[in-house]
C-alpha cells in the first residue's frame, strides 16, 4: 500500500511478469497448457514426417467439432463447481432422434430445434433437481444420463443410418480455405459456439455470474447476485450444447446408435480439467477447454502417426495428464491462499 | 435495571439530528427475548461502538437495523422519517451499508470486480470493463487504496479485503455504515489502516457503527458506546467519559455470589495445592498467529487455573492449543516435565490431557447417540476401534457417572439430545472423567444452564482438584472463576495481562485488571 517504487531492470520485471502468469490460479494453468500443446505439437513435427501439414491440423478441429462443443457446455458447468455426467447419452439420445426422425421423413428444419429444445429441457431438469431438491450434480446428472441412454434403446437398439440429403450434404461438404485446405461446416458451428460462449461470460451479467458461484455462493447470493437462475441455467447450456454436440455427431457419422459415445462425458470433463478449468469452480476459460479439446486430439493423432501402439493408448495418456493436471493446479492455488 | 435508570449521552456539539433512532426495539424468538425495549441512535460523523458479551444483543440489534429480522415492538426512524426494511437489499437502497466479519467476497475475481458487481456499467449490451475499472478505481481512491483493480482479490491482504469490502458498500451512497467485528483477523498495521479509512469516512459526514471486542480499539476509534447486556439496554456513553472498569462493568454486570460454601472449600484446598508440587504441564511462550500472543503457563496436579477475560480474549484459543485441537506456532509445551508436541486432540488424550469444548452442541456431545454412547465415547475412542468395551462395562461406567454426578436422565438408553443443557454438560463432563484426566479443561461448561446444574458442576470441579485432578476452567462469568480457582490468568486482547494466586482478588480487582491491563496491577494490590 506504501507508494515505494522499486527500480527494477526492464528484464527483470518482464520475467517477473511471466512468473506471475504462469504462477496466477486464473491464467497458470491455461499457459502451462498452452506451452505443453505446443511442445507435443513441435515434438511429434519433428518426428514424423507429414505431421506439420495445415490439413492435419485442421482435421483435429474436424475430429472434435462435437468434443468442443460439449467442453464449452461443461465449462459452464465446471466453473460453477458443478458437473454434468449426462452429456455422452444426451449426443447419443440426439444422433438416435434424429436418426428415427428423419427416417419417418422429419425435415431437418424440424428435427434439429426439436432436438436442441428437448435436450435443453432434460437441462432444466438436471438444473431443478440440483436447485430446487439440493441434489448433489453428480447424481441428478447421473440420473439424467441413465435416463437418455434408456430413452435410446426405447427408441431402437439397432444402429440407423441416415441418409437424409441434408445431413449428408452436411456430413461430405468441405469449405475450402485456399490452399489445399478445407474444414466441415462443423468446425463453423463449434467455432461459433465457442465465441458466444466467450461473449457471455466474459460480458455478461450472466457469466460473470457463473464465476462468482464458482468462487463462493454465499457470497454472490450475499452480494445480491442472481445466483439461483445462474445455477439452473448453466445446466440448460449443457444440455444446449450437447443437442449441438449431437448433431454435429450425426453429421460426422450419419447414423443414430444407442451405444454410441459412452464415456464422451469424461472426455469432455478431461479436456475442460486439462484446459485449465478448476474442478471445484471459479477459475478457467472458455478457450482454455477448446485447447484442452486440442491436447486430447494431438495424442490421439500422435498415435495414429506412431502407427505401433493401440489407440488404447489415448486413454493411458490423457489419463496422465490429467493425473500431473490436477496435481498442478492444487500446488497453484495453495501457493496463493 | 428500569429504564428510567439509563444513561443517555448527550448529542454532539450543535444538536445535530440522529440519523438512525431506534426505540424500544423488542425482538422475541422462540423462548427467548432477544431484544427488550432497545434504544438506539446514531449521530452523523460519529464512530459508535455496540458493546455487549456473547447473547447480549449485538448481532439481533444489527439485523433488526438492516432489515434482516422484522421487529415485534419499536420503531425505527432514519434522518427523521420512520422506515421498515423487509430485507438487507432495501436498507441497503437506504443507504445502510453493512460489511460483515467475514470478508463476503469473491477472491477468484478481480478487485474491479468485487466493487462493482451487480452495479457494472454497460455498452452494447455486454459489460464496459473499462468503465467498471475506472469506476472502481475512483471508489478505491476515496478510500485511498492504490491498488490495480484487475489484479485478483485474492492476491491482497484481509485487510486490503476488508476496505474492498467496505468500497462494495460505499458504492451504494451510505450515510451509515455498519461494521460487524472487522479487525477480528488484522495485524496492528492493518487495524491503523483501516481506522484512517473510518475516520475520514466520518469526518465526510457517514454514521459508522464499530462492533469489536477489542477493548483498545474501540476507545481509540469511537466517538460514542451503546452496551446492552442480555437483551436490555444498559446505557449510552460518550467514550471520552466512560471509565474502561466501568465499561467492563456494564458489559459483564454483577451477579450475588450463592455459593459461599464452595469458597470456603476451595480456600482449604488450597493449602495442600499448588506451589510445593511439581507442575503437571507447563507451557512456555506458546502462541498461535491470529488467535494468541505468547503466553507462559502452568498447572500443577489439584490445581484450578480460572482464565478470565472478555469474549474474544484468548480464553479458548488457550484451551485449544493445550487440547491439541490447534497447533502453536510457538513455544513449547511440557507434561510432567517430559517436552510434548500436541498436535492432534489424541495425543492430548494419550497423555491424559482432555479438553471440553465450549459449543456443547457443535464439538460436544453426540445428539443422536444415548447418554451411555456418549459416556463412553471418549474412552472408547482412547482404547482403538479393536478392543470394545463390554456391554456389561458400558452399562456399569454409564449408570455410575449418572449417579454420582446426578444427571437427571429416564435411564442410560436415552437420547441425549433429549437432555436439558446442563444434564447434558453433565454428560460430556463424564465422558471426560471416564478416561481419567490428568488436566481437565473446561470451556464455558456452565453456560447456558440453570443455577442448580451450575451449582453440582462448580462442586464436582472443586472434589475433582481435591483428588488431585488439574482442571483449567474458562468461564465468561467473573464470580464463578473467582469462586473456583486457585489461580487466575487475567487475559485481554489476546495477551496475558496477569497472572496471580486468587488470594484477596475480588471482583472489582479482577474487572479492573480486564480493563486496563498490567497498569493496574497496583491498583488491584491497594483495594484489596
Amino acid at each position: 500500500m506504501t507508494a515505494v517504487v522499486l527500480v527494477r531492470s526492464p528484464l527483470r520485471r518482464a520475467t517477473d511478469a511471466v512468473v506471475d502468469v504462469f504462477t496466477s490460479p486464473k491464467s497458470g494453468p491455461v499457459m502451462v497448457t498452452a506451452v505443453l500443446f505446443i511442445a507435443m505439437y513441435l515434438a511429434a513435427g519433428s518426428l514424423y514426417k507429414g505431421f506439420f501439414s495445415g490439413q492435419v491440423f485442421l482435421n483435429l478441429l474436424i475430429d472434435n467439432a462435437y468434443l468442443v462443443v460439449l467442453a464449452v457446455g461443461m465449462t459452464f458447468v465446471i466453473l460453477t463447481g458443478g458437473i454434468d455426467l449426462s452429456v455422452g447419452s444426451v449426443v447419443a439420445l440426439s444422433t438416435m432422434i434424429a436418426a428415427t426422425l428423419l427416417r419417418d421423413g422429419w425435415s431437418p428444419l424440424v428435427v434439429i430445434p426439436l432436438i436442441l429444445v428437448a435436450t435443453s429441457l432434460l437441462g432444466l431438469a438436471v438444473g431443478l433437481m440440483i436447485h430446487v431438491f439440493k441434489v448433489q450434480p453428480f447424481i441428478a446428472s447421473l440420473a439424467a444420463m441413465f435416463l437418455a441412454r434408456g430413452l435410446c434403446y426405447i427408441i431402437s437398439n439397432t444402429s440407423i443410418t441416415i441418409d437424409q440429403p441434408f445431413f449428408v450434404a452436411m456430413a461430405t461438404l468441405r469449405i475450402p480455405l485456399g490452399g489445399r485446405l478445407s474444414i466441415t461446416p462443423s468446425v463453423i458451428v463449434a467455432i461459433l459456439v465457442v465465441v458466444i460462449a466467450v461473449w457471455v461470460l466474459q460480458y455478461t451479467r450472466f457469466g460473470r455470474t457463473t464465476y462468482a458461484i464458482g468462487g463462493g455462493e454465499q457470497s454472490g447470493m450475499l452480494m445480491g447476485l442472481p445466483v439461483a437462475r445462474t445455477k439452473v441455467l448453466v445446466y440448460v447450456i449443457s444440455g444446449f450444447c450437447s443437442g449441438v454436440a449431437g448433431v454435429l455427431f450425426s453429421f460426422y457419422t450419419l447414423s443414430g446408435y444407442p451405444l454410441t459415445t459412452i464415456g464422451t462425458e469424461l472426455d469432455a470433463i478431461a479436456a475442460v480439467v486439462i484446459g485449465g478449468t478448476l474442478l471445484t469452480g471459479g477459475y478457467g476459460f472458455v478457450l482454455g477447454s477448446v485447447l484442452g479439446v486440442l491436447v486430447l486430439g494431438v495424442i490421439q493423432t500422435i498415435i495414429t502417426f506412431q502407427g505401433t501402439l493401440s489407440s488404447w493408448w489415448t486413454k493411458i495418456f490423457i489419463g496422465a495428464l490429467l493425473l500431473v493436471f490436477i496435481i498442478l493446479q492444487k500446488v497453484l492455488t495453495s501457493r496463493r491462499t | 435495571m428500569a429504564s428510567a435508570l439509563q444513561t443517555r449521552a448527550p448529542a454532539p456539539p450543535g444538536n445535530p439530528d440522529p440519523v438512525i433512532d431506534m426505540t424500544g426495539i423488542s425482538i422475541t424468538f422462540p423462548g427467548v427475548k432477544a431484544l427488550d425495549g432497545v434504544d438506539f441512535r446514531m449521530f452523523p460523523g460519529e464512530v459508535h461502538s455496540l458493546m455487549g458479551e456473547n447473547g447480549a444483543g449485538k448481532s439481533t440489534l444489527i439485523k433488526a437495523l438492516t432489515g434482516v429480522y422484522s421487529i415485534d415492538a419499536g420503531t425505527i426512524a432514519m434522518q427523521g422519517r420512520q422506515v421498515t426494511f423487509s430485507g438487507p437489499a432495501q436498507a441497503q437502497a437506504a443507504g445502510i451499508a453493512t460489511v460483515y466479519q467475514e470478508v463476503n467476497l469473491l477472491g477468484n475475481l478481480t478487485v474491479a470486480e468485487n466493487v462493482m458487481l451487480g452495479r457494472e456499467p454497460h455498452r452494447l449490451g455486454g459489460i464496459n470493463w473499462r468503465a467498471t475499472r475506472r469506476r472502481a478505481k475512483e471508489i478505491l481512491q476515496r478510500l485511498h487504496l492504490d491498488i490495480d483493480p484487475n489484479s485478483l482479490l485474492n492476491s491482497h491482504s484481509l485487510a486490503v479485503q476488508q476496505l474492498v469490502a467496505i468500497a462494495r458498500a460505499l458504492d451504494v451512497d451510505a450515510s451509515v455504515l455498519i461494521l460487524d467485528e472487522p479487525t477480528s483477523s488484522l495485524d496492528a498495521e492493518e487495524v491503523a489502516e483501516l481506522f484512517r479509512v473510518i475516520r475520514d469516512l466520518a469526518d465526510a459526514g457517514v454514521a459508522i457503527l464499530f462492533v469489536s471486542h477489542f477493548l483498545d480499539q474501540v476507545y481509540e476509534i469511537s466517538d460514542r458506546l451503546t452496551v446492552l447486556r442480555n437483551g436490555r439496554l444498559v446505557g449510552e456513553y460518550l467514550t471520552d467519559e466512560l471509565l474502561r472498569i466501568d465499561l467492563v462493568q456494564a458489559m459483564i454486570g454483577k451477579e450475588l455470589s450463592t455459593l459461599e460454601d464452595l469458597e470456603n472449600r476451595k480456600r482449604s484446598s488450597e493449602a495442600g495445592g499448588a506451589s510445593s508440587v511439581p507442575a503437571f504441564l507447563s507451557a512456555h511462550g506458546i502462541a498461535r498467529k491470529g488467535a494468541v500472543a505468547p503466553i507462559d503457563l502452568t498447572i500443577a496436579p489439584g490445581e484450578v487455573v480460572g482464565l478470565a477475560g472478555l469474549l474474544g480474549s484468548g480464553r479458548t484459543e488457550i484451551a485449544r492449543l493445550l487440547g491439541g485441537i490447534d497447533h502453536c506456532d510457538a513455544g513449547t509445551i511440557q507434561v510432567n516435565g517430559k517436552p510434548l508436541k500436541l498436535r492432534t486432540p489424541r495425543q492430548a488424550i494419550a497423555h491424559r490431557i482432555a479438553y471440553s469444548s465450549e459449543n456443547r452442541r457443535s464439538e460436544g456431545i453426540v445428539d443422536e447417540l444415548s447418554v451411555r454412547d456418549n459416556i463412553i465415547l471418549a474412552l472408547q475412542a482412547d482404547r482403538g476401534w479393536f478392543r470394545p468395551i463390554p456391554k456389561r462395562r458400558q452399562d456399569e461406567l454409564a449408570q455410575s457417572y449418572i449417579d454420582t454426578l446426578s444427571i437427571r436422565t429416564p435411564d442410560a438408553d436415552a437420547l441425549v439430545r433429549n437432555l436439558s443443557g446442563g444434564n447434558q454438560q453433565k454428560v460430556l463432563l463424564a465422558r471426560w472423567l471416564a478416561i481419567a484426566p490428568r488436566l481437565l479443561i473446561l470451556d464455558e461448561p456452565t453456560r447456558g444452564i440453570d443455577v442448580g446444574a451450575k451449582a453440582e458442576i462448580q462442586k464436582l470441579v472443586v472434589s475433582l482438584a481435591e483428588n488431585g485432578m488439574s482442571v483449567l476452567f474458562i468461564s465468561a462469568e467473573l464470580e464463578e472463576v473467582l469462586r473456583l480457582s486457585h489461580r487466575i490468568i487475567v487475559l485481554r486482547d489476546r495477551r496475558m495481562v496477569a497472572d496471580l494466586p486468587n488470594e484477596n482478588l475480588d471482583l472489582d480487582a479482577l474487572l479492573a485488571l480486564i480493563a486496563e491491563g498490567s497498569e493496574a496491577d497496583e491498583q488491584a494490590g491497594v483495594t484489596s
